[in-house]
Parts: C-alpha cells; structure tokens; sequence
C-alpha cells in the first residue's frame, strides 16, 4: 500500500477517534479543566454513579432502546422480507419511499411531526410515545441490512427447501430465518444504538419522567463543561464498542454460510 | 413465475401500516398544523379540529387555515438567510466531506483482504458511540481554552487562542466529522467491489498511479460517491446538534430555527412551516439518492 | 401381443413463456417406472427449466403434467412425489449433513428412531457412513454431491429429477460416479431424469435420450436409435462423430436409397421413411462404419489419404473425396495408409441415415 494512502488512512482515523479519546483520558484526570492535567483519578465515575437524575435517564434510555429496537426488528424484517420476496404488489413504490425516507431525513422534521401526531390524537408524551418514535426510524436501517442479507441468500436454498415437502412456514422458518439470523440481531443492535443516541426526536415527542440520557446530557451540557460528563461518555463508549464489535463480527461471519452450498 | 402464496402477499401490510401511520400521516398534519395560527391554549394552535362538528364545522375548520406562517418565512429575511445557510454550510461540508473521506476509502479498499474488515470496524465504532458526546467533545478541543489552542500555542504556531467554537468554522468541523463515516463506508463498499485488473491494464498500458486513480478508479466509484454524498448532505441541511454546540449567534441553521421557534417561541405553527419548508428542501435530494441508489443496484448486477 | 409399457409421468404439450421467450414448446414425454431417460442439449435449450417445471418451481404457460392420476400442475411444489437433486447441490449451510438428509423426512409422520435410522440407511447407500454430524462446508465436491443425492431420495420419490449432477466433478470421478448413478437407480427402481449437455455421459448411462433445442423436443429414442437414425444434422452431430454429406436422391430400391453426391453415387438403407426422387438431402456417416481398401478401379468412390492421427487405439484418417469433400474416417489401429495414398472408400448401407437439409 502506498504511503499516501497509509498517511491517508492514520489520519483518518486519528480524526475519527481524537474526540474519543480525549474523552476517555480526561474522565481520568482529577482536574476539572481540560487544559490542566491533575493527576489520574477515578473521582468523575464516583460522582457519575451518585448522580440520581443521570442514571436514572440512563435506566429510561436502555429501557426505551430495547422496546424500539424490537418492534423495528420485527416491522423491518417484514419490509425487507416483501421488497424482497413480494414481487410487485399495489403502492409499492410508497411502501420503499416509507421505509427509506426515514433514513435521510433530518430529525428535526420526524420529531416535530411525530410530536403534532401525538397531540392530535390526544396521546400522553411519555416513554411510549419515544418507543413509537425510535421505532418508525429505525425501521428503515433494519430493513436495508436485512434487506441486503435476503438478497444475497441463494434462492435455490428455499426452492430446495420446498422440493423436500416444506410448506412457505416452514421454508421461512427452518432455512431463511436462521441464515438470516446475522443480519437480524445485526439490525437489533443497530436500532438499539440509533435509540441511544438519539437527542432531536426524543427532545420533542418525551414527557414529564420520561428523559432520555442524551437529553440530559444535553442539558447539562448546555450548562457548561462538565466532568462527569467525560465518565459517563467513556463507559457508553465501553459500552457500544463491545456491542458494536459483536455485530461487526456477526456481520462478517454471515459472509461465508450462504455461499459454502 | 411462480405462483405467489397469498401469505407474500400480506408481508407488507403491518409495516406499512405502521409507517404509514407514525411518517406519512404526522408529515399531512405538520402540514395541517403549518397552515393554523398560535394560541395561548393546549394545544397550542387554531383551528382545532373536532370531528364531531360535521361537515359543516369541517367546512368552517378548512376555511380558518391561511398561509400566513409562509408568508412570515417568506418575508422575514431570518428564515431566508438560514435556508441558504444551512444549504450552504452543507454543501460545503459535503465536499470537505468528499476530498477527506475519498482518499480514506480508498485507502481502506487498497488494503490487505484479511484486514479490511478490521478497518471497516473501526470506522463503523465511533459512529456507534454517542453522537451528542463526540460532538461535546469537540467543544473541549476547539474553545480558545481548549486543547487546540493549547497545543498550537505550546508548539509556537500561534500567539493568541484560536476563536474558532462558535464560528461557521467549527460547525463544518463539526459537521465533517459526524458524517465521515456516512460517506466513507458506502464509497468503500463500491471500490472494494470493483475488479482490480482493470486497475492492471491501465498501469500495464503506462498509467502513473495518479492518473489509474483519476481515470479509471475514480469514474468506477462515482455511484458510490454520490450515495455517499447524497447520504450526508440531506441530513446535514436540517443538523440540529452540530450548529447548536459548536456555532454561534451568526450560524443559522434551519434546524436551529425550528428548535427555537417551537421550545422557545412555542410557536408551532411557525416552527411546522419550517419543517415543511425544509422537507420542500431536502425532497429533491431526496429523489436524486433514490434514482441513484436503483441506478447503482441496476449496476452492481 | 406387445405388453405396452405403463407410463408414470407423462408430460403433454408442455410449454412454458417468459414474457416473449419461449423456452420450453409443445415438449410431450412419456416416462416408465423405472427407467432411465437423460436430457441432452447445449445450454439455453429447456431442459433445465423442462425439470423445474416438473419439480414445481415454475408453473407451466399450457400443457399437462401427471404423475400415475394425478395432476401434478394442480399441486404446489412442497406436495409433488417428485425430488430434485440440484445442480449445485444447494445443502443447508447452517445444518449438518444429517439433518440435510433428514430434512425431507419431517411431517411424514415418522419417529425420531425412524428419521434416524433412514438417514443413516441413505448415508450408506451413497457411502458416506458416519458422516451425519459434518458441516457441508468441510465436504469435498463429490461428498457434497452425495449429500444432495441422499437428501433427494429420502423422501422415496417416484421421479428424482438430477439436474446436472455431475458437471461439477473433474473427469476421473465423473465416469466412476456415472457407474454409481447408474447401478443405483437400477437397484431403487426409481424412474430418473438427469439433465446434462454431455452426450458421452447421456450415452453411458440412459435408457432413452430426449435431445432438446432452441425448446422443443428434438428427438428421443435408445442412444443407438438416436447414434444410427437421428432425426436431424443437430442430433446427428449431437452424439459422436459424424460426417455430413450433401446429396440428391438417385433412386430407390429395396430397402434402400440410392443418394447421388459430389463425389459419386451410394446406398442407404431406410426403414422409415421414403425420399422422393431427386430431393436433396444430407447423408450421416459414422467415420467409423467407413471402410478404406486398396485403391482398386473397379470401386465407384476413391479418394486420397489427406492427413493420418494416431490416437493409441485407432487410426484417424481425413480423406479427401473426388469433389473435393474431407471426411473423417475411423480405422483400426492396424490400419496403415499414409498421407497421399489413393484408397478405395466403401459406405456401409446400414451404417449411414437420410436426413433433411
């Protein structure tokens, strides 16, 4: 590889990760400000784990990813399972703008108009309504990697499946289920993770005790720098690092299996 | 064909019910809502509609909606300048966005088999990590107290504190940095896929690397490039988060607008026009992607 | 008094269209219990997509398929008595090569024992005793290929259809599992139809040969039936090697034509058909039922030795007629002319077929 592209690459990444890890190495250091260094210290984490309102938004926040994760795991596998396996069917053109527009479009819009939906029917603003949020949005991501995965699948593989007296149950739930499996969970923990992180639309469509961590995190931010931010930025990214490295490792083992026949 | 089992059939029908009723539908209401005026009441708009008042009342509702929160934007040369702004400041983002993240790519598509998926990993971690708090941690690095400063000053390169947090500067860092990964792993996806002897011939035939990279690995990638870009640009045009972390009181960004108007105006009305305003925006782009994206699906096969 | 044969499948005026393509037109085919019958074309001519429609995978544009009584085109995929084994074997990934075996076997309303004992029965009928737990990513070509072969036959099908089942072997192992195939399907007395585009293998191993093109149906009959009468140049060039003569029919005797060529009169023995006098036609002949003699003057064709190839166990001759045509000549490895040698050229009758231009 030539030297520029290697330079290419390690500055790259020195940009992607410099914000990183200068969270990480100041949540250790016992000054306050950033310029200064005070000495290692772990002062920051004990005043993160005491702090009631931020781990209690931390508790809502992994409670609301897991509930938006699952309902777009499930309605994003139906997607990609009839883009893929459906053929032409009435107003399939909108169905695919549905599922893809959430994607791009900026949070701003989908919060502000999931919100006035909510008002319009009356709806209480709470964790249910950030579920339903979350969940429209993500819908999309799952798809599209689960998606991908379908269309990869050797189609030969289900009509085998058929030619050996399966009915479409149990074609779907003994051969294209399981090698789908993968991109499943892998389109799980990306719903999971877009919920996380997610500030815009949880700022809009949330009520009373019902605040996200990113929403707090932002308030406090707003208030000025805040050590205790760095602790808590470190062990999410603790957190989602083993996560994601799981999925990356799930992701590429799915590579080979639906070749190897 | 083979005859379809009815059960096919019915895949679409939950989720399309389900996003057609929490996208499509909430999408006509901020349109219904753009159209009402403010009040002091909850909700906080007029006309309310009661659907128990007939078809006279409907008539009597449609006929209370105006236009007038356009012509406020339209008017108000606030909201003009942050929509150039905010397509101003992603366009050029996109393109810092496309001279930092192609060479990247590339790079990453040049590497050894064994250790691409590594590379694509670590790409993928920090995007996996909170958004919010990457980008407050930008804050710490770009204040005039912060470490750039600090750093550039130790190392004699400037006399003063860099005023860079709360200019557009900062925001396009900001705005760089958040999508990097938005461009860089679709235009991978595509080199990564593209056959290397064609590469081989062009160097065989006397190319320099430079000129095999303008000429033939570049235009192969292109589709990918502009997914990449699409991808990014489109989002960056309503950014909340970067502008109101990193800019200042002179970095308009619609998004912005939105936010204030609806949390601090508490003018919803107002606060829908503008997202309607910034949908009208973003439809175009958002059309152009999706041609492009069946156009590079048609050309992978 | 002839017992007529009983017919299992019979296949009438199958066609199939995609769209403005036709790949399968007006095929009609009868299968007996037990027999043998190989699809023989060049790519694109059917038959593959013959075989899916028979299995179920595509549903025919007209035409009747049926199985014994019953209307197969009435039954969806996963109900017909017939199994494929498929061309590039398609095992599960994500089950051992037990449950591959086995997959057929569920809803049949056998015990766990049973399942079993039958996968175990089918492993060693194609000799892969105690493979049950592997992955068939471990398997080489052939195991994997007798993986697929099991998996098909579990299920105890009336027809297997094989589509290609041995295109991905290498030489060697391909003509020991033509053998295989073969003595299996005698002992299972299962009717087989095996798609291929090797005429050599169709040769080997089936009863019948229905040779397929451009759709339809070209010819079907015994390998000899289809070697000494082939109903076409296609068929003709199809299996082994021919020569193809223009001529113009001179008379007609007993039993036989009198063609008249370039390069001089000859006979033909006929049984089927009688050529009027005068029409042109094109004459097939095996370059191996071609006699070569001394050049004598008294023989009405003569030519001369152009080239000679030795090939171990025969002599190759190309020989150039008195008009001018070469043609191929297949001789003992005894024989021994040499380029430029005049030589006498006998046709053997029986040995040589009419066929349309």
């Amino acid at each position: 590889m030539s030297a520029i592209s290697k330079g290419a690459l390690i500055l790259g990444f020195a940009f992607l990760y410099a914000p990183i890890a200068v969270l990480v190495v100041y949540s250790f250091n016992a000054s306050a400000l950033v310029t200064v260094w005070g000495g290692f210290s772990t002062r920051w984490y004990g005043v993160l784990l005491s702090d009631g309102p931020l781990m209690a938004a931390a508790l809502v926040s992994l409670r609301v990813a897991l509930a938006s994760a699952l309902i777009a795991t499930v309605m994003g596998t139906l997607a990609a399972l009839a883009l893929t396996r459906s053929g032409r069917f009435p107003g399939r053109a909108l169905f695919t703008g549905l599922v893809h527009a959430p994607m791009v479009m900026p949070e701003v819009i989908a919060g502000l108009a999931l919100l006035l939906l909510f008002v319009g029917l009356g709806l209480d603003r709470g964790i249910a309504t950030i579920v339903i949020a979350h969940a429209t949005l993500a819908t999309g991501f799952v798809a599209v990697v689960v998606g991908a995965r379908l269309k990869g699948l050797d189609p030969s593989l289900e009509e085998a499946a058929r030619d050996l007296g399966a009915g479409p149950v149990r074609v779907f739930l003994t051969v294209t289920l399981p090698l789908a499996a993968p991109a499943l969970t892998a389109g799980f923990l990306l719903a999971f993770t877009l919920s996380l992180d997610d500030l815009v639309v949880a700022s809009f469509v949330s009520g009373p005790g019902a605040t996200t961590l990113p929403m707090r995190l932002y308030s406090q931010i707003r208030l000025g720098v805040n050590p205790e931010i760095n602790a808590a930025s470190t062990l999410l990214i603790g957190v989602v690092t083993v996560v994601a490295l799981t999925a990356s490792r799930l992701m590429g083992r799915d590579a080979r299996p639906g070749q190897g026949a | 064909m083979t005859p379809r089992p009815r059960l096919l059939r019915l895949l679409p029908v939950l989720p399309f019910l389900w996003l057609g009723a929490f996208f499509l539908l909430p999408v006509l209401i901020t349109l219904k809502i753009s159209l009402s005026e403010p009040a002091t009441a909850q909700p906080p708009y007029l006309p309310v509609l009661d659907w128990s008042t007939g078809p006279q009342g409907w008539a009597h509702f449609l006929e209370a909606l105006d236009f007038a929160n356009y012509e406020t934007l339209a008017n108000d040369s606030l909201y003009r300048d942050a929509a150039l702004s905010s397509l101003s400041l992603a366009a050029v983002a996109t393109l810092i966005l496309a001279l930092v993240g192609t060479p990247i790519a590339h790079a990453m598509a040049r590497a050894p088999a064994k250790v691409q998926p590594v590379l694509v990993a670590l790409v993928i971690v920090p995007f996996w990590t909170s958004f919010l708090i990457r980008i407050y941690a930008w804050i710490a690095i770009l204040k005039p107290e912060g470490l750039l400063s600090a750093g550039l000053m130790r190392l004699g390169l400037v006399d003063r504190p860099l005023e860079i947090l709360g200019t557009q500067a900062a925001v396009l860092v900001g705005l760089t940095y958040a999508y990097l990964p938005f461009l860089v792993l679709p235009l991978y996806a595509v080199m990564a896929k593209a056959d290397p002897r064609l590469r081989e011939a062009a160097a065989d035939l006397g190319a320099s690397p430079t000129r095999v990279f303008w000429t033939v690995t570049l235009p192969l990638a292109r589709h990918g490039l502009v997914a990449g870009a699409l991808l990014c640009f489109i989002p960056m045009v309503g950014e909340f988060i970067v502008p109101d972390l990193l800019g200042g009181s002179d970095t308009l960004m619609l998004g912005r607008v939105l936010w204030s108007e609806f949390f601090s105006n508490r003018d919803w009305p107002l606060a829908s026009a503008v997202a309607i305003l910034l949908l009208v925006i973003v439809v175009g782009p958002i059309v152009v992607f999706r041609e492009a994206e069946t156009r590079r699906g048609e050309a992978a096969r | 008094m002839t017992v007529p044969t009983p017919t299992l499948l019979r296949i009438a005026g199958l066609t199939k269209r995609f769209g403005a393509f036709t790949a399968v037109d007006d095929v009609s085919l009868d299968l007996a219990p037990g027999e043998f019958v190989c699809l023989l074309g060049p790519s694109g001519c059917g038959k593959s997509t013959l075989l899916r429609l028979v299995a179920g995978f595509e549903a025919p544009t007209s035409g009747t398929i049926h199985l014994g009584a019953d209307d197969l085109a009435a039954l969806p995929a996963h109900r017909r008595p017939v199994n494929m084994m498929f061309q590039s074997y398609v095992l599960f990934p994500h089950l051992s090569v037990g449950r591959n075996v086995g997959y057929g076997l569920k809803g049949l309303g056998f015990g766990r024992g049973a399942i079993a004992e039958r996968i175990a029965t089918l492993l060693r009928l194609v000799r892969l005793e105690g493979f049950e737990a592997r992955l068939p990513e471990t398997l080489s070509g052939g195991q994997r290929q007798r993986v697929a072969l099991a998996r098909a036959l579990a299920r105890e099908p009336r027809v297997l259809l094989l589509d290609e089942p041995l295109g991905a072997l290498d030489r060697a192992l391909r003509e020991e599992t033509q053998g295989e195939l073969r003595a299996l399907q005698r002992r299972l007395g299962t009717s087989f139809v095996v798609v291929t585009h090797d005429a050599g293998e169709a040769m080997t191993m089936a009863d019948r040969i229905g040779v397929m093109r451009g759709g339809r149906l070209v010819q079907i009959g015994t390998p000899a039936d289809l070697y000494e009468r082939p109903a076409d140049r296609f068929v003709a060039a199809l299996l082994g090697d021919v020569n193809l003569v223009d001529g113009r029919i001179a008379g007609r005797g007993e039993g036989a034509h009198r063609v008249e060529a370039g390069f001089g009169p000859f006979d033909v023995a006929t049984s089927d058909r009688a050529w009027a006098e005068g029409e042109a036609v094109v004459v097939a002949l095996r370059p191996e039922r071609i006699d070569l003699a001394q050049a004598d003057p008294a023989t009405r064709l003569s030519g001369t030795v152009a080239d000679r190839t030795y090939l171990g166990d025969r002599i190759r001759y190309g020989v150039r007629l008195s008009d001018g045509t070469l043609i191929r000549v297949m001789r003992p490895a005894a024989s021994a002319f040499v380029p430029g040698d005049t030589v006498a050229v006998d046709i053997d009758p029986r040995a040589a077929a009419i066929l349309p231009p």
